[in-house]
């Protein structure tokens, strides 16, 4: 077992790792973090496995559009939940 | 048959982490939960067409030196086909959060199984 | 027994239950009366089993259940077949064919591109790449017609929020520093795709990562000057006409390959490889605009 076999399982065991926290985790916000973990971690794979063009597209592209994406789909819910309860409260009063 | 498994570890690696996205795809009643799922599912996809191309000791293929001996470089097909892949499942992602969005505008849930019931009973009282 | 398995599909349930609530995202901006909330109750779903006669019930009681059969049968499935498979990096597998051989043996005579990976994606299977683009064009209209009639103040930005963004000296210095950067990365990356690892998919992503930042320091003003609905139509409709053009030339001559009126050139000059470099820029600007207008779309509700 050579350095980059260990390498290599330490690498899977992370993704493996950070894919169930990123399935699991209680906070959308903390598990969106450790889904761009998981994509940073990905692309070390493919840098590994010889694809390097793979590497720069899903480190630009899963790392940060799509979670941008996905942090400012959270903060529009957010907006969408607070006008909600302005209405509510305003019919209150 | 262990032989197998270990010299297929990162195949196995992939069809961990599928298993993984597909279960949350499938189990997770939250919608931005099951979008990060099919997400790992796509990543695992494109994971395990990689490995089909890679092979210890060659190297990527850019071409060096005007050499193009094909003994000498990974295959190049899996990484022109997954390129395409990464892109389209970006757009996916965009538009099923944009549906998402919608879907938490009408009934200000995001648990998939309260949405389908108002739906139903919304449904029923129209009949 | 029974009880025993309703507990779980519960449990099952309430996984992750206080994931629902947005708020407790931003611990410092607790809303004073949090919403008076129905409480997650089985009892609740009596009435909609009246209406549909028990299906719901029956329907939401099994679908637990199903979900994990079937998502283990398929682990199963998957891991006989990973015993079945040749061994990583063994040359005898039948994706190591006389098709990749050729591409890497004959690619940089026909294409003049030292990358394959880019000879193959955008000259033998230029026709892939062109689907992918039409498929980024129509995923970008289809979120504008989705986010466009959401239409009501929840689109704006809080201009408070804003106040905070916008003047906020660390993101702004570093958005300075950064963007410029980022965005000739990414036009190097653009212009690079034919010679090493790159392409239009990665620089046009990282061109629109640097637009996105500057949006997200400087403000939507700023850049809706150089970059608006209209603008963005023409740029996206150009590009794709453009492709589809030099991909209906190559089947008038003889689809191949891309052939292309360029000579190949010698290998390895930055303008070489004969249509490579002008569709990867126009993939490049296509993948930029679209990434930039789904953040803007999102953010605002329009382009």
């Amino acid at each position: 077992m050579s350095a980059m076999d260990i390498f290599t399982l330490m690498l899977l065991g992370l993704v493996l790792v950070s894919g169930i926290a990123a399935c699991l985790f209680h906070n959308l916000l903390v598990s969106l973090i450790i889904y761009m973990a998981y994509s940073v971690i990905m692309s070390i794979i493919w840098a590994m496995l010889e694809a390097p063009d793979l590497a720069i597209t899903e480190a630009a592209v899963g790392a940060g559009i799509s979670s941008v994406l996905m942090f400012v789909t959270l903060k529009k819910l957010r907006d969408i939940r607070k006008k909600a309860q302005d209405e509510k409260e305003k019919e209150q009063v | 048959m262990l032989e197998n498994l270990w010299s297929n570890r990162i195949p196995c690696a992939a069809v961990l982490l599928f298993a993984l996205g597909f279960s949350t795809l499938l189990l997770h009643p939250n919608l931005i939960k099951k979008i990060i799922g099919l997400n790992i599912m796509d990543t695992a996809a494109y994971l395990f067409l990689t490995s089909l191309g890679y092979i210890p000791g060659r190297l990527a293929p850019i071409i060096v030196n005007g050499d193009t001996d094909p003994s000498h470089y990974v295959n190049p097909l899996p990484a022109g086909l997954v390129l395409t892949g990464i892109v389209v499942s970006v757009s996916v992602t965009a538009l099923m959060l944009a549906l998402t969005i919608r879907l938490y505008d009408r009934y200000h849930t995001l648990d998939l199984d309260k949405i389908y019931m108002m739906a139903r009973q919304e449904q029923g009282e129209l009949q | 027994m029974k009880k025993k398995k309703s507990k779980f599909s519960q449990a099952l349930r309430k996984w992750d239950e206080g994931s629902f609530d947005l708020t407790d995202a931003l611990p410092e901006e607790q809303i004073a009366a949090p919403l008076p909330e129905q409480p997650y109750d089985w009892q609740l779903e009596r009435p909609v089993v009246r209406l549909e006669q028990g299906e719901i019930s029956m329907y939401r009681r099994l679908y637990p259940i199903f979900a994990t059969v079937l998502a283990t049968v398929m682990i199963l499935f998957l891991f006989a077949a990973m015993i079945a498979l040749p061994h990583t990096g063994s040359t005898q597998t039948p994706t190591l064919n006389e098709l990749t051989d050729r591409y890497v043996a004959d690619g940089m005579r026909e294409t003049g591109a030292v990358n394959v990976v880019a000879g193959v994606i955008l000259d033998y299977r230029a026709f892939d790449t062109l689907g992918e683009s039409h498929v980024l064009y129509s995923a970008a209209i289809a979120v504008l017609m989705l986010l466009l009639s959401l239409g009501g103040v929840s689109m704006e930005p809080d201009p408070r929020e804003r106040l905070i963004t916008e003047t906020d000296p660390i993101l702004r210095s570093t958005a300075k520093l950064i963007v410029p950067l980022l965005v000739v990365f990414g036009v190097y990356n653009i212009c690079n795709g034919h010679l090493g690892p790159g392409g239009g998919f990665s620089g046009g992503a990282i061109i629109g990562a640097g637009l996105i930042l500057y949006s997200l320091a400087f403000g939507f003003e700023r850049l809706e000057r150089l970059l608006n609905f209209k603008s963005y139509r023409v740029i996206v409709v150009v590009a794709l006409c453009f492709y589809s053009l030099a991909k209906c030339y190559s089947f008038y001559c003889g689809a191949n390959h891309l052939e292309s009126f360029i000579s190949p050139g010698t290998p390895g000059r930055i303008f070489s490889a004969g249509l490579i470099l002008p569709l990867n820029v126009a993939v490049g600007a296509v993948v930029a605009c679209t990434m930039y207008g789904f953040y803007s779309v999102f953010k605002r509700g329009r382009i």
